[in-house]
């Protein structure tokens, strides 16, 4: 019995070869993830907005918390955790998917950082008193940001898609490395110049009702990441096989 | 008679490869001469902007020494493989029984040379301008830019490799190396920094460590990243 493909009508199979299917990795119809993302994400701001009260010392600002730190979690670990995994994977095993899993979460990575960059300096502008002050965490963010952007100009400027691929893994898996060195650097330099600025005091207990929409922010920024991702890699996965289908 | 074969030794082929490309260098002087002028007027030119009145020469100077160590290097670093694109020479050194790693043990060895020479200019040149006087401890300054410059030279000479695959090699080397200096010169400039100052070099103890773990790290991770960057 000949399987028939849902989208092409063709019988699957009768092209020569696998990557001669221009439509491996189309899909159709309502992207639920996304749709579900796009609804937590406005319930969160909602909530955010209008049902959460404000806080006390910080004012109205402090609701930026609800954007910043998820956005933080997001973009710089998960997302940048999934880029230097992926990468050192992919010169191990050298599979396509690893490389097109890495750099979707770069995409998708630099977007949340530059999230977490923007409403940092907003909130410290009324908090601190400055827009930007070279702490650990504020410099290294930044520094991750340029390597991910680096990661992606690199990956413009590569033509072949196996040599893409391999040298952007190369980067990649280097820049894992170059992280806690940075992150280091920038401690000792702050630790050997003290400023006046006080920054972050001690974290004060939340509660409830702010700690519910910070979770529900976290629950809608990772389904958002994630429908992102998917959108994404699924993107990647026809350009390859378009450009595999040209250069045949 | 005939000999037997044997396998060219790790250091004797990284020592062919540099011993290579600096005679090269040395025939042409192209890149030395266009690094060497390049650090002179950026020391004439940051000279300009400083107010000696404001801030004292030595908190200045390691700043600017840092910057032209930086961009010199990136100068030389950009032709390590470039030079290698023209008739496609980098094919015959990889047809040739040299190690990968030995290739690369050799780029490194040649680019250090290469920017150790452009340093050697430069430093003077801003003890010149900027009227410093380091003293006893100019030994120390020596041993700061050394270890820097090997992290450097290690580095920069894996992205050249990356970059010389791609279409615009001179603009993306810079885009993805100056991250990777960050570990390397904020603790040189720091460090040279507390010695002009005429601090004791066990103040500046931690950002020595921080430059000998980066190299240790990186010039090893390199080595092991450097074949990946051939096509085969």
């Amino acid at each position: 019995m000949a399987m028939v493909s849902s989208t092409t009508g063709r019988p699957v199979g009768s092209a020569p070869d696998a990557a001669a299917s221009p439509l491996l990795g189309e899909h159709h119809g309502v992207d639920l993830l996304m749709s579900a993302a796009v609804i937590a994400c406005v319930a969160a701001v909602v909530r955010a907005l209008f049902f959460t009260p404000v806080d006390a010392m910080l004012g109205a600002v402090q609701k930026i918390f609800y954007l910043h730190v998820p956005a933080a979690v997001v973009g710089l670990y998960i997302a940048c955790g999934l880029l230097a995994v992926s990468s050192i994977m992919y010169l191990w095993i050298k599979d396509d998917r690893i490389d097109r899993l890495a750099e979707s979460s770069a995409e998708v990575g630099l977007v949340f950082m530059g999230i977490v960059l923007t409403t940092g300096p907003i909130w410290g502008r009324s908090s601190w008193g400055t827009w930007w002050a070279w702490e650990a965490r504020l410099t290294s963010t930044l520094f991750l940001w340029l390597l991910v952007l680096a990661y992606l100009v690199l990956r413009g400027a590569v033509e072949s898609q196996e040599s893409r691929a391999r040298l952007s893994a190369v980067m990649g898996s280097l820049a894992a490395l170059l992280v806690p060195f940075i992150h280091l650097t920038v401690k000792l330099f702050r630790g050997m110049h003290p400023e006046p600025v006080v920054l972050a005091p001690e974290k004060p207990k939340l509660p409830i009702e702010m700690l519910t929409t910070f979770g529900m922010a976290m629950v809608a920024f990772l389904l958002l990441f994630f429908a992102l991702l998917r959108m994404r890699y699924r993107w990647t996965t026809m350009r390859d096989a378009r450009a595999a289908l040209l250069s045949a | 008679m005939t000999l037997p074969h044997r396998e060219p030794r790790f250091l004797t082929g990284a020592w062919q490869v540099a011993r290579k490309d600096l005679l090269i260098e040395f025939r042409t002087r192209s890149a030395f001469l266009a690094a060497s002028v390049f650090a002179v007027l950026a020391v004439v030119i940051f000279r300009f902007t400083w107010d000696p009145t404001g801030i004292p020469a030595f908190e200045l100077a390691p700043g600017v020494l840092w910057v032209i160590f930086t961009f010199a290097g990136l100068l030389g670093l950009n032709r390590s493989f470039a030079l290698e694109q023209q008739d496609r020479a980098f094919d015959g050194l990889l047809a040739s029984q040299l190690s990968r790693e030995s290739i690369f043990a050799g780029k490194v060895i040649a680019n250090l040379v290469f920017v150790a020479a452009v340093q050697a200019l430069a430093l003077p040149a801003v003890a010149l301008f900027f009227d410093l006087s380091v003293g006893s401890a100019w030994w120390a300054v020596m041993a700061i830019v050394l270890l820097a410059s090997v992290g450097l030279s290690a580095v920069g000479t894996l992205f050249a490799a990356i970059a010389s695959n791609t279409r615009m090699a001179e603009l993306l080397l810079p885009m993805m190396t100056l991250p990777f200096f960050v570990p390397l010169v904020i603790p040189a400039a720091q460090a040279s920094a507390l010695i002009m100052r005429g601090q004791p070099i066990e103040d500046g103890l931690s950002w020595l460590k921080v430059l000998v773990a980066f190299d240790l790290v990186f010039v090893s991770a390199c080595v092991v990243a450097f074949p990946f960057t051939i096509e085969e």
